[in-house]
């Protein structure tokens, strides 16, 4: 069956490596409406812990009654957090932005980030991916822990829920356990859009980079590539699909976008840039892109005025939003809870 | 009586965003609208607003600011409740995460406070003093930090460490997260390099750079509630606020008394604490409307299956088969019984319900009606002229320094005071027609904690 075609995802990350972060709300609420106004998917923050700067969904959830349609996507770290606060942390974002929130998963894995909680001592990238899948396992749990229709305000009986469609999500990990439910009724989306971030590289001595993989074959809606090559990206996109379907994913598995260092010197470069992504994009490589720009405030106007145009020409990129949320943006369904399903078949 | 020669004391005033307890009426009965209250597209007999979209935050908050009101307050809870070992289905429940909310509510308001709720048990210093500072920033200095002690192991199910702490400790392990959240926002980058954090405590030890630069408060705001000794030695040697239960004038007096005396031990004037009891109100045009209403308003509070389930709690048995209108039960309660959990526990369930039952006699009062007599908490009910000057009163008289109010309705519950009462209030001289500063400390009439030198 031909894959529905739609065209290359979109996304912009917001910070950038040699920028120093801000602390004012109005530097992240223009770019945030810049890129809306380019009609992009989402945008992501980074965030690192012990890192410097705001907290970035923080940010995110800051900006978020200042946009309308664009996806909100910060980074949180799974290590030396709450499993519980992250997942109702995201889903709060999923409700004050009206679905569009998302999330990049995240760990930590140095001894100086451990001091500074001070609970455990640092862990190899397996094991705190190997947590990081199951902390992104029990947040799609506690999303789905009440069930759509679970608030019925049945006036005859006095009920305001239904506790038939609430459930205890009873997990329990290496590291952690949760009982459930959320505290946070299930989030407009559903469940909030996981974003996992790997490089193009297969692997390597710490085998850090293939617990990474795993995670994200396993459990990203979204899977971000850094590449630097068409070949790099698409071998990473064949070796990430091929691992969701030996866990046993739908077809599709997580989209896969490339994501790519940008410096947008002159209106030269964002032709030039409309250029390179719509030929990548022909030669079936990724899903999309994630572009990541050496100053956004310099660069992400460029972008918008130079590279955004000449996409839309080329119809690989839409003129106006569609939809409302994140996911539909990004052409993936509304997850139904695991649990309303587990009761449907059970009847 | 001779004229008091103090300057009138200004009334400080915070919102509660309601829900998540049985005070709050989600039926909507038209009769408990308030008068002024815009229809806003509900019909009689609908579901109100909802305790989860963003709107209605949105429209409490801009409500609060349109007031003038010092901040706005989210409490917490991390675990739905339990009754029999089942989910309590009966009131208002589900609620976003705090600190999230807040930060979307910092877009759409400029001057309001914005204060969260989030336990000292649950949480480490590091994150959570970047989350409080990240909160600050980006409002602008309007953070609070509403730090509870939470502990109990049926809460900690849902987090890693189990989190059940004695009562004992849940104070020094406060006043330790405290102390360290203070040294990271202290050590921040304020034109210079971050200055290095190392703490090493009893439950702590944190060491590094916080990497957040120095918020607009310097400190967010500390808000306190709890009402042990520890508690209240707590609040005074740390904290800008209290949040307390004490809403009558008596009982307030004599804890406002109480606490404002441990002040000078920590060096610190009664006016750096400021003294806030949860209070509810009722209005209506006539004293005679507002009394009708509140008995209404109760009634709809303590539903049949809401009294027998608080009947329950205290005597901790199974009370199921007993009738709501008829008497109370004569059997004693379980000294052991523990049917409720995620409720704060009853210290002595065996004399409140002595007391319930000599109550109910001596009135002839069903189970029903003795829960609605017991557990009110209707603060404030009369005309809109009536409440400012009680309120006035009881704050002049030295029983709070402002209140903290909780509406009964969501949304919209808050509208009619600040649409009645709060213009009164100003014209008597005791609350501000204007923001005078754009910091939730200079609402407060707070100092900015200084950044103490460098030690190294
Ligand atoms: C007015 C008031 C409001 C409170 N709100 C909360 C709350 O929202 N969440 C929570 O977990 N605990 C809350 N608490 C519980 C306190 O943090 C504390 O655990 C409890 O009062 C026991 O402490 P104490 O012995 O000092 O009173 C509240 C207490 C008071 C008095």
């Amino acid at each position: 069956m031909p894959e529905p075609h739609h065209p290359p995802r979109l996304a912009v990350a917001l910070d950038a490596p040699g920028v120093p972060p801000r602390h004012d709300a109005a530097h992240y609420t223009a770019l945030a409406r810049l890129a809306e106004h380019g009609t992009l998917d989402f945008v992501t923050l980074g965030d690192r812990f012990g890192g410097p700067g705001p907290d970035a969904l923080a940010v995110l959830a800051r900006i978020a009654p200042d946009t309308e349609r664009i996806g909100l996507v910060p980074t949180v770290t799974t290590t030396h957090t709450e499993p519980f606060h992250v997942s109702t942390a995201v889903a709060t974002l999923d409700w004050v932005s009206r679905g569009r929130a998302g999330w990049t998963v995240e760990v930590s894995t140095t001894e100086a980030e451990a001091a500074l909680v001070g609970l455990r001592k640092a862990a190899p990238p397996a094991e705190v991916w190997s947590e990081a899948g199951e902390v992104a396992d029990v947040a799609g749990r506690l999303w789905d822990s009440w069930e759509d229709d679970a608030e019925i305000r049945d006036r005859a009986t006095g009920r305001f829920v239904d506790r038939a469609k609430l459930h205890h999500v009873d997990f329990t990990g290496r590291a952690f356990s949760v009982r459930g439910p959320s505290i946070v009724p299930r989030p407009p989306q559903g469940r909030p859009v996981t974003v996992v971030e790997v490089t193009g590289e297969t692997g390597g001595p710490d085998r850090g980079p293939s617990a990474r993989r795993e995670v994200a074959a396993a459990r990203a809606d979204v899977a971000l590539v850094r590449a630097e090559d068409p070949q790099t990206a698409g071998a990473a996109r064949a070796d990430l699909l091929a691992r969701a379907r030996a866990h046993g994913r739908a077809p599709g598995g997580p989209l896969v976008l490339a994501s790519l260092p940008v410096e947008l010197e002159s209106s030269g470069d964002a032709a030039g840039l409309a250029a390179l992504l719509g030929d990548w994009f022909a030669q079936g490589v990724a899903d999309g892109f994630h572009l990541r720009l050496a100053d956004p405030v310099r660069d992400l106007p460029r972008l918008v005025e130079g590279t955004v145009p000449l996409l839309r020409e080329r119809g690989l990129l839409r003129r106006s939003y569609e939809g409302t949320t994140l996911r539909e943006h990004l052409g993936l369904p509304r997850p139904a809870s695991i649990y309303a399903l587990a009761r449907e078949a059970a009847r | 009586m001779s004229p008091d020669p103090r300057p009138r004391k200004q009334i400080h005033l915070a919102a509660h965003f309601p829900g998540v307890n049985n005070t709050t009426v989600w039926a909507d009965p038209p009769t408990l609208r308030p008068t002024t209250a815009p229809a806003g597209g509900t019909s009689p007999g609908s579901a109100l607003g909802s305790q989860i979209d963003f709107a209605s935050f949105v429209h409490l908050a801009r409500t609060a600011e349109r007031g003038r009101f010092d901040f706005f307050f989210l409490a917490e809870g991390l675990r739905l409740r339990e009754h029999k070992g089942r989910i309590h289905d009966l009131d208002v429940l589900g609620r976003p995460e705090t600190l999230t909310v807040l930060n979307a509510l910092a877009a759409v308001t400029e001057r309001l406070g914005l204060a969260g709720t989030v336990s000292a048990t649950f949480n480490e210093p590091y994150e959570l003093a970047r989350r409080f500072a990240s909160l600050d920033h980006l409002s602008g200095g309007r953070a609070a930090w509403n730090i509870v002690t939470t502990s109990d192991a049926f809460t900690g199910e849902n987090f890693r460490r189990g989190g059940y702490l004695d009562h004992a400790d849940r104070y020094t392990r406060a006043a330790e997260f405290l102390a360290t959240a203070h040294a990271l926002w202290d050590s921040g980058p304020a034109g210079g390099p971050p200055r290095r954090v190392d703490h090493r405590g009893r439950h702590f030890a944190v060491r590094g750079e916080f990497g957040v630069a120095r918020s607009p408060q310097g400190h967010p705001v500390v808000i306190q509630a709890g009402d042990s000794a520890e508690g209240r030695e707590f609040a005074a040697s740390a904290a800008d606020v209290i949040f307390t239960r004490h809403s009558g004038p008596e009982a307030g007096r004599a804890f406002y008394a109480d606490v404002k005396r441990r002040l000078p031990a920590y060096g610190r004037r009664p006016e750096d604490l400021k003294i806030m009891p949860g209070v509810t109100f009722v209005l209506g045009d006539t004293l005679a409307e507002a009394q009708e209403r509140a008995v209404e308003i109760r009634r709809q509070q303590v539903s049949p299956q809401t009294a027998l389930l608080t009947l329950e709690q205290v005597w901790g048995v199974d009370l199921s088969s007993y009738d709501p209108d008829g008497p109370l039960p004569d059997i004693d309660p379980d000294p052991h019984g523990e049917l409720a959990q995620g409720r704060v526990r009853i210290a002595d369930p065996q004399a409140v319900a002595d007391r319930w039952r000599a109550l109910s006699r001596a009135k002839g009062l069903s189970i029903r009606e003795t829960v609605i007599e017991t557990t009110g908490r209707q603060s404030f009910v009369g005309t809109p002229d009536s409440v400012a000057r009680e309120m006035d009163h009881f704050v002049q008289s030295d029983a709070a320094d402002g209140f903290i109010l909780v509406p009964h309705l969501t949304p919209e519950g808050l509208d009619p005071f600040v649409e009645r009462v709060v213009p009164l209030l100003q014209e008597r001289g005791v609350h501000r027609t204007e923001y005078t500063g754009t910091t939730l400390r200079s609402h407060l009439g707070l100092p900015d904690p200084a950044r103490p030198a460098r030690k190294d």
